[in-house]
């Protein structure tokens, strides 16, 4: 059986790709539909509780005016992935204590001189 | 006590300025990365330990000869059975000033390390909605974006490497092994640990240019060490290739003018990607080692002889 991780993220899936907002139930249907192969039956219960983390995590919203209520993503993916990559970029003040990242302080300058210097001489390579 | 004190205070200096300036502006760095890297720790250790043990001694000297006596007349003072009178306001003030550093480091430490484990788990959550575990890469997630990114995430049991799409497309398979190697390296070897401690050194003593040379040296050459682990496994020009494909998203375009970067590579790093750095003599590695080693042995030392004369 998938885990709660999981869970949450195949919510998000769900809730990210539909227009509208979603109740529990249509969430538990549209699961089980994807999951065929999964036999086990999926509770709303497991549902509700994983709409209780995302909600918390601040990933998704309630509507409450409506019975039962309705559940949509806050954020679309497109503004998450945004954010990940910020974050990876170096928005971020202490981004090189979280993450090491491959091109640590190249300039734009640099890498056009470096790519001049692979372009004009690509057989280039000599340990002195 | 008064002349240790001094002595201790003269290698604070000597650390906390000049020592640093040198060994970010050496030739030599880029020839031995590992060597340079112990070096740096070296100089941060000493150079806390020199500063906290000038005040403490200097603010003790009036209670006895050695560190010994003058510790249990501390007590003493501490716990009130002697008056603080011998003591006088300066050496309190050095004294205290010596406590609050020693707290202060600990504390910035402490701090650095929370907040950064915080943004790791905001960084983590993030990736495990919108990441995929490569098919084919084991520890390695794929970000949906088109800016050739890649970076790893460290943890004991979690490390992770991430790259997006964009990086993916940009690079050949030789290039993208590259990249992993490189990135493999630094989950490794541990590099964020390096990273934690000298980013909470700086974060405690912003003003201090150690701190901030320190900081920067050690973001550089812990690269220079993954890209050596890289090339044990890719040639020099596909990791070269794979460095300029990720700083600019593009893959390099043959046929453009040749032109030699002089003078426009600013970073060690980069030069010694183009050119294999002829590796410093074994005897100028010791010495390098050897210095690291009494870098941390002498002021240890001093306060320890200060401890047994009496």
């Amino acid at each position: 059986m998938a885990t709660l991780g999981d869970l949450e993220r195949a919510v998000m899936d769900l809730l990210w790709d539909s227009p509208d907002a979603q109740t529990a139930n249509g969430l538990r249907d549209a699961l089980a539909e994807s999951a065929s192969a999964d036999g086990k039956e999926l509770a709303v219960t497991t549902v509700l509780t994983v709409l209780a983390r995302l909600e918390k995590k601040n990933l998704v919203s309630r509507e409450r005016d409506t019975r039962p209520h309705r559940y949509r993503a806050v954020m679309t993916r497109e503004e998450h992935t945004v954010e990940l990559m910020n974050d990876a970029l170096g928005t971020v003040m202490d981004r090189e204590a979280v993450l090491a990242r491959f091109i640590g302080g190249i300039s734009d300058d640099e890498a056009a001189a470096l790519r001049r210097l692979l372009d004009g001489d690509p057989a280039d390579e000599q340990p002195a | 006590m008064l002349l240790t004190s001094y002595l201790l205070a003269g290698l604070a200096i000597a650390l906390a300025w000049p020592v640093p300036v040198w060994l970010s502006k050496a030739e030599f760095v880029a020839r031995a990365p590992i060597a340079t890297l112990i070096l740096w720790q070296a100089i941060a250790l000493a150079g806390g330990l020199s500063m906290i043990g000038a005040f403490a001694l200097w603010g003790l000297a009036p209670l006895g000869d050695s560190l010994v006596a003058s510790l249990v007349e501390f007590w003493r003072v501490v716990s009130g059975r002697t008056s603080a009178d011998g003591l006088g306001a300066l050496h309190l003030f050095a004294l205290s000033t010596a406590a609050l550093l020693g707290v202060h480091l600990v504390f910035t430490l402490l701090l650095t390390w929370i907040r950064v484990h915080r943004h790791r788990i905001r960084h983590r959550r993030l990736l495990s909605l919108l990441s995929n575990p490569s098919p084919t890469i084991p520890r390695t997630v794929v970000v949906q974006h088109d800016t050739p990114v890649a970076y790893c995430v460290p943890g004991v049991t979690s490390a992770v490497t991430v790259v997006s799409r964009g990086l993916m497309d940009a690079l050949d398979d030789d290039g993208l092994a590259a990249v992993l190697a490189h990135e493999r390296a630094h989950l490794e070897q541990r590099h964020d640990l390096l990273l934690l401690a000298f980013e909470s050194w700086h974060q405690a003593l912003p003003w201090l240019p150690t701190s901030r040379l320190a900081r920067s040296a050690v973001h550089e050459l812990i690269e220079m060490l993954a890209d050596d682990a890289a090339l044990q496994q890719v040639p020099r020009q596909t990791l070269l290739r794979a460095v300029v494909t990720a700083a600019t998203g593009e893959s390099p375009v043959a046929g453009a003018e040749a032109a030699l970067p002089e003078g426009g590579l600013s970073t060690h790093r980069l030069k010694r990607l183009i050119t294999a750095p002829v590796p410093l003599p074994r005897a100028a590695v010791a010495g390098l080692a050897s210095a690291s080693a009494l870098l941390v042995l002498v002021p240890t030392g001093l306060v320890l002889v200060q401890a047994v004369l009496d």
